[in-house]
């Protein structure tokens, strides 16, 4: 790509990255959540990928990075999910912790954790379907 | 009711592109327009006249809102719609490297 | 409001149809960005900000994805004509009739079920929450989540979020599976 593409997507990136971060964080408040923040982050990462490029070596490990994040992800889903049921009222996926005023940023009990939770999973699974799609099109060439 | 019937009609004409085309790539993008009149259904089902958006504040004591139900399935049905397109498209670039072409006809190793 | 939709939903059933017809693979695509646009617009008509903030980033990555797979065939796709003449009189053949016929039976099939439960909706904008209405108000002290869609997604209904994530997870794992050119065995033997 041409050192303008390089150069508006050094700058524009960032801030893209932190836009997803707001949607995240502030699902349980403003429309958005964890699944739209997720795409978000996602976008971002593909626009770097898509403008800088890389050699198939370098790809590769940023795919096993980001499939076991994306392990990860699902299974601090499934651990809040099963700590519901051995704190809380034996129920699962019960909201457990103390809920605070509506409209705060910390509030909701449990939700702004599952939201950060399901956000980085659907960013990571994102963001591995396309590192397969580069790497595989990168190998066919060679 | 006109908006129901539209709906309907978007969605034959996913199903006439799945069954008469030839192009894996047509027939990914003809069950993405199913998909879509689906969501705009369930959705339109929800909706409610002068409604607000389902989002609680204190400003509006008792406001009606519309229907939040049908937007929290779609939601997750949205990110799975994704996610099974992908695959598609990934079982559609394994057989363009077989057979190199996207045409089903030329895809006859099992024929006969 | 329903004389708007109708005419967004006119404008991507055209955009549909010709993304169906087009003769590059390229402009099908631009013409399926059109639904998928008109749909983001139809979702902020209908109070649902939610849906058309997913709706409009999963439509970017998948215009992405699907440029990405078909990009080097496209060109080749032009030159070739693959149009393979069948046999017989154009339009009477039996493959032709065949297909017609497919999509008359399935269209009377389908229409037959969406005239049966046409009867029972209510006319656009006069309904009535049944389910939701317990989520509506319970949803203030139960869950303590100002947006009502997060509310219901990560605590009333939380299977349905598990059950998304599983089949997120085997997706990936399908992909990375599909898309692996050589074995793990070949791999350690080889280089």
């Amino acid at each position: 790509m041409s050192p303008i593409v390089k150069k508006v997507t050094q700058l524009v990136s960032g801030i893209i990255f932190l836009y997803g971060i707001y949607i995240i964080l502030h699902g349980h408040l403003t429309p958005g959540g964890g699944f739209a923040g997720g795409a978000i982050l996602a976008g971002s990462f593909i626009l770097l990928v898509l403008a800088f490029g890389s050699d198939v070596l370098r790809l590769r490990t940023k795919e096993e990075g980001s499939s076991l994040t994306e392990s990860l992800a699902i299974l601090a889903f499934v651990l809040m999910a099963t700590m519901a049921m051995l704190l809380g009222t034996k129920i699962f996926f019960s909201n457990f912790l103390p809920k605070g005023h509506i409209g705060e940023l910390i509030s909701a009990g449990v939700i702004p954790l599952y939201n950060i939770a399901v956000g980085i999973e659907v960013a990571a699974a994102l963001f591995t379907i396309f590192l397969a799609l580069v790497i595989y099109k990168e190998e066919i060439t060679k | 009711m006109i908006v129901y019937i539209l709906c309907f009609i978007l969605f034959l004409v996913g199903l006439f592109g799945i069954l008469t085309s030839r192009n894996i790539i047509k027939i990914v993008i003809g069950l993405s327009f199913m998909e879509f009149s689906v969501y705009l259904f369930l959705v339109l089902i929800g909706y409610i006249d002068n409604g607000q958006a389902p989002i609680l504040s204190d400003n509006i004591a008792a406001a009606k809102y519309v229907d939040p139900l049908p937007q929290a399935m779609v939601l997750t049905a949205i990110v799975i719609g994704l996610a099974t397109k992908a695959m598609l498209l990934t079982m559609a670039i394994r057989i363009y490297k077989k057979f190199n072409t996207f045409d089903i006809r030329k895809v006859t190793s099992l024929k006969g | 409001m329903e004389i708007t939709l109708s005419i967004l939903l006119v404008f991507m059933i055209v955009g549909a149809v010709y993304a169906l017809f087009a003769k590059d693979l390229l402009s099908a695509l631009i013409s399926c960005g059109i639904v998928g646009y008109g749909l983001v617009i139809c979702f902020l008509l209908l109070k649902a900000p939610d849906l058309a903030i997913v709706q409009i980033v999963v439509e970017t990555i998948t215009l992405v994805i699907m440029v990405a797979v078909i990009l080097d065939s496209t060109r080749k796709d032009l030159k070739e004509n693959i149009v393979i003449r069948e046999k017989g009189i154009p339009f009477i053949n039996a493959r032709y009739v065949f297909n017609v016929l497919t999509v008359v039976v399935l269209t009377l099939f389908f229409l037959f079920f969406f005239n049966q439960a046409i009867d029972r909706l209510e006319p656009l904008g006069q309904h009535v929450t049944r389910m939701a209405t317990g989520y509506i108000e319970n949803a203030a002290e139960k869950t303590g989540s100002a947006n009502l869609v997060t509310g219901i997604i990560f605590d009333f209904r939380g299977y349905d979020t598990l059950g998304e994530a599983t089949i997120l997870f085997t997706a990936v794992m399908g992909v990375l599976t599909i898309l692996r050119l050589k074995g793990r065995k070949e791999q350690v033997n080889g280089e």
